[in-house]
């Protein structure tokens, strides 16, 4: 057993968890849209009745298939890290969170699993009309699948419907429309799918200009560059909205991740939207007076805009969310971090004061019991007495609890600055996405404009920039999930409960070889799926064209 | 559906048949670990993995799903076993995911490890699997070393509340022989269930002919293991929870006391116990038989799911802790909330419709049965 938790344990645990989850969204996203793209393919062949359509949606559920495998393996190990590395985690809200994961297995998983296996042997066992259900439930199973995990993951950053029970010690459901609903998760959701669509629309465009740097399978390349560049194209512009929407809870529920998804240390109304910008490597505190940038170029007042819906919102920085005093929303007066900190100390206290009042009337019961039997007339007044104390104990401790308990996680932070995610990896995170979001929007309106005018096959330099894109789609997807999960540091639970507190009572040395097993295993089969995949499209879908 | 009884009952009934598919689903895992026994050509290989390979996703699933499910309706469990018996678990899913991208990976060009690593790490999911889970389901009734304190988090130092009372962090279960006992039962059972899915799924002489001879030496070797294990179970002292006091004590004979107090359990146990016999010993004396894998997988199920439900249902701590034997773990004390578990109770409502599309599924590829020029 370990008397304390060591911030090497903590960081070791968030690092296996970051690698699991890196590896699972390299492989996730290409499975929600390539899936997506060859069910539209393959109802164009049920439709036509025409092979080049069926060939065409064979090959890329071939890769699909290559794809798939990889990401079922670190999904799996995804899932039971909740138990193995974040067990306290499991148990404070195991309640809430464990719902959409076994809904998730429920429905979505065996979805999957079932009609897959018809996806892939199927086609010359079952009815073309039977085929094409089972693809498209795939790719429905594999998004349903997303919406339960997603929901589960916003629940973390937005937690509501729910309530702390000090009997139990952890948080239980109050409403599971208020979790499955939230804004947070609806929002999440859906930028989440669109952004894997955007990878599996860049996937094939890529691969299919690659087809055409070799002169091969032209055909075959250009009708997959015509339909993957339309859903890309949907699928951009249903992130921008969907990513605005993000933003905005971001704002009203994470202003620190927001605050540092900026750089903005001084708030104020007004504030403009950073375009692009270099931080200032000397600044180490958040008040140590330096300048947060080298330079940078904003957009004027438009992240107040995009935080509150008002050119002259207001939009605390990081100094103001520490320093607390400036007006809420809701016309009050912000807390400051140590405000916020004390009242977490008091709402741990009142737990403490609740757990042992519950101890001292259960003993009073007793003593009751025994009193009653000996017929001893002092000690049962004793034992009544007893009683009443732990009785009004235990309502002045939940009472306590009930007014702090929003600010519960605090109560494990030390020093204010803790609540401070890292901002550096954070602020360029998010431009990067933004950058590369703005550039895969661009670039997929230039592919269907040539594709559909059939000006496609012959410019080179865009099946360059086609081809490199995929690289830089993913790049976009990882990034996006950095500034969500990087940003919400300190907290495993918004507010609630802070990393530090969620883990695994392990030794850091444990974590530390588990994380370098899986970082071994995840990167050859990274690498053997790359390989797999690069030799199933160098031998193409071997269409004989007319 | 208002009674936290009820539920907990309920879904200690539904964690239950979900490891008890998962048992008779493992069926995937002693198919490969027989890959190279009844596999001696390329060819017979081939059919062994298609075989197979056409299956494996609703053993993972089915493993997730259980996951899954533990955590929304036992979440004290997941908390304390995954976090605790941090080894074995981490080596069960180490060997899940060899599993997961070798049936893809093995045949396929530039695949990086090439063919016979793939097909090792079959062979060692296949072994390490059914050996490993049983294990771990080996300390329901043999208990495991931990301790469970909800007071600890308010101590913001160490607030975790389950800890692990042994360096080996699960890996010690393995000195309990009984637990290597029902492991090594768990391996055989889903050997036989792997031989006994080739005689009906593969439409090949001499890979009929292997697999029945081949069941022949795995049925003693499980017989040897499982009724050991049976008799030990059924005479060992068992961890008694008392319904008033909720204080968990040892009770001599406890889990046959559960059978006698819950008969139905014992009457399933025996149809469950016939089921997998009568399933072997037909497949090994008629010879053109091949239906004795629903026989057999059907025992199979409802003998796993009594022996769990003994473990859960009775006022039985179903993880007892030896560290600590008021840590111990029951379906009272680990469960969801009342809210949460008739949630999740209404979503249950839908499996009967997933087993449906899966048996349509499953029927729908298995009418074509696996032969000499499969494509794989």
């Amino acid at each position: 057993m370990i008397d304390n938790i060591s911030s090497s344990l903590i960081d070791w645990s968030r690092a296996q968890f970051a690698l699991t989850a890196i590896y699972h969204w390299l492989f996730v996203p290409l499975t929600l849209g390539l899936g997506f793209i060859q069910a539209i393919m393959e109802s164009i062949y049920v439709k036509t009745g025409n092979e080049f359509w069926k060939k065409t949606a064979q090959f890329w559920m071939k890769l699909f298939g290559i794809n798939f495998a990889i990401g079922i393996a670190t999904g799996l190990i995804l899932e039971f890290e909740f138990g193995t590395n974040w067990s306290n985690y499991s148990w404070f809200v195991g309640d809430i969170f464990g719902a959409p994961l076994a809904i998730e297995g429920i429905l979505a998983f065996f979805m999957e699993a079932t009609f897959i296996a018809i996806m892939f042997f199927g086609w010359q066992k079952v009815s073309k009309g039977f085929h094409l259900t089972a693809t498209w439930l795939t790719i429905a199973g594999a998004t349903i699948s997303a919406f339960w995990i997603l929901v589960a993951n916003a629940w973390m950053q937005y937690p509501a419907g729910m309530h702390f029970n000090p009997d139990t010690v952890r948080n239980e459901m109050e409403s599971f429309w208020a979790v499955a609903l939230s804004p947070v998760a609806l929002n999440k959701f859906f930028h989440a799918v669109f952004s894997g669509w955007i990878i599996g629309g860049m996937f094939v465009v890529g691969v299919a200009s690659w087809f055409l740097l070799k002169k091969r399978e032209t055909k075959f390349a250009l009708e997959s560059i015509k339909i993957a560049s339309i859903f890309g194209l949907i699928a951009c512009g249903l992130s921008v909205w969907t990513g605005d929407g993000s933003a905005y809870q971001v704002a009203q529920k994470q202003p620190m991740k927001l605050a540092a998804m900026e750089g903005l240390y001084e708030g104020g109304k007004g504030v403009g939207l950073v375009g692009v910008g270099l931080l200032n490597p000397n600044k180490e505190k958040y008040n140590d007076g330096q300048d947060p940038f080298l330079f940078k170029i904003e957009l004027p007042k438009m992240l107040s805009f995009l935080a509150e819906r008002d050119l002259d919102g207001y939009v605390p920085g990081i100094t103001n969310l520490i320093e607390g005093g400036y007006q809420t929303r809701d016309g009050g007066v912000a807390l400051s971090a140590t405000e916020k900190i004390a009242r977490g100390h008091a709402a741990v206290q009142a737990l403490t004061n609740y757990r042992e009042a519950l101890k001292a009337k259960s003993d009073a019961v007793i003593a009751k019991d025994n009193a009653i039997k000996a017929a001893d007339d002092e000690a049962l007044q004793q034992a009544n007495d007893a009683f009443q104390q732990a009785n009004d104990t235990l309502q002045q401790a939940q009472t306590a609890l009930d007014k702090d308990f929003q600010y519960f996680g605090y109560g494990y932070l030390k020093d204010p600055s803790d609540l401070i995610p890292p901002v550096g990896l954070t602020f360029y995170a998010f431009r990067i996405m933004i950058i590369l979001g703005g550039f895969l929007l661009a670039l997929f309106a230039v592919t269907t404009f040539f594709s559909f005018k059939n000006k496609f096959e012959n410019k080179a330099w865009l099946q360059w920039i086609c081809l490199i894109s995929i690289f830089l789609s993913v790049i976009a997807g990882q990034t996006g999930w950095i500034v969500a999960e990087v940003g919400r540091q300190p907290w495993a639970i918004q507010d609630i409960l802070p990393a530090s507190a969620a883990i695994s009572n392990l030794s850091a040395s444990s974590v530390q070889l588990t994380f370098f097993i899986f970082l071994v295993l995840f990167t050859i089969l990274l690498i053997a799926e790359l390989k797999i995949m690069c030799n199933a499209i160098k031998k193409g879908p071997q269409i004989v064209e007319q | 559906m208002n009674s936290i009884f009820f539920l907990q009952h309920y879904w200690w009934f539904l964690v239950s048949l979900l490891g008890a598919l998962l048992v008779f689903l493992l069926f995937v895992q002693g198919g490969q670990s027989l890959l190279f026994t009844i596999g001696k050509t390329e060819g017979q290989r081939k059919m062994l993995l298609a075989s197979t390979g056409r299956k494996w996703e609703f053993t993972f699933t089915t493993l997730v799903t259980f996951g899954g499910a533990f955590f929304a309706s036992f979440p004290l469990f997941y908390s304390t076993s995954f976090g605790g018996a941090y080894w074995v678990w981490i080596l069960i899913l180490l060997c899940f995911v060899l599993q997961a991208v070798s049936y893809e990976y093995e045949a396929k060009k530039g695949n990086l490890l090439g063919t016979k690593t793939y097909r090792v790490f079959l062979l060692l999911n296949g072994i390490l699997g059914p050996v490993l889970i049983g294990a771990a389901v080996g300390t329901f009734f043999n208990g495991a070393e931990f301790f469970v304190r909800k007071n600890q988090l308010t101590d913001t130092m160490m607030p975790v509340i389950s800890s692990w009372a042994t360096p080996w962090h699960g890996l010690e279960a393995v000195l309990v022989i009984w637990n290597v006992f029902l492991g090594l039962a768990i391996f055989f059972l889903a050997r036989i269930l792997g031989l006994l899915y080739f005689v009906n799924n593969i439409y090949d002489d001499e890979i009929q002919k292997r697999s029945r001879k081949r069941l022949i030496p795995e049925t003693i070797c499980f017989l040897v293991f499982f009724l050991t294990f049976l008799v030990h179970w059924l005479i060992q002292d068992g961890f008694a929870v008392d319904p008033t006091t909720k204080i968990v004590s040892l009770e001599a004979y406890k889990y046959f006391n559960n059978l006698i107090e819950m008969p139905a359990l014992l009457i399933v146990l025996l149809i469950g116990v016939v089921g997998v016999l009568y399933g072997i010993l037909k497949t090994i004396l008629v010879s053109d038989w091949k239906k004795g894998i629903w026989f057999s997988g059907t025992g199979a199920v409802l003998t796993v799911l009594v022996v769990l439900l003994c473990a859960g249902w009775n006022n039985t701590a179903y993880y007892p802790s030896v560290a600590d034997l008021q840590s111990s773990l029951t379906i009272e004390n680990s469960s969801s909330s009342l809210y949460t578990l008739r949630a999740m109770a209404y979503v249950s409502f839908l499996i009967p419709f997933v087993l449906a599309y899966i048996y349509y599924a499953w029927r729908a590829l298995d009418l074509h049965k696996i032969k000499t020029d499969v494509e794989y």
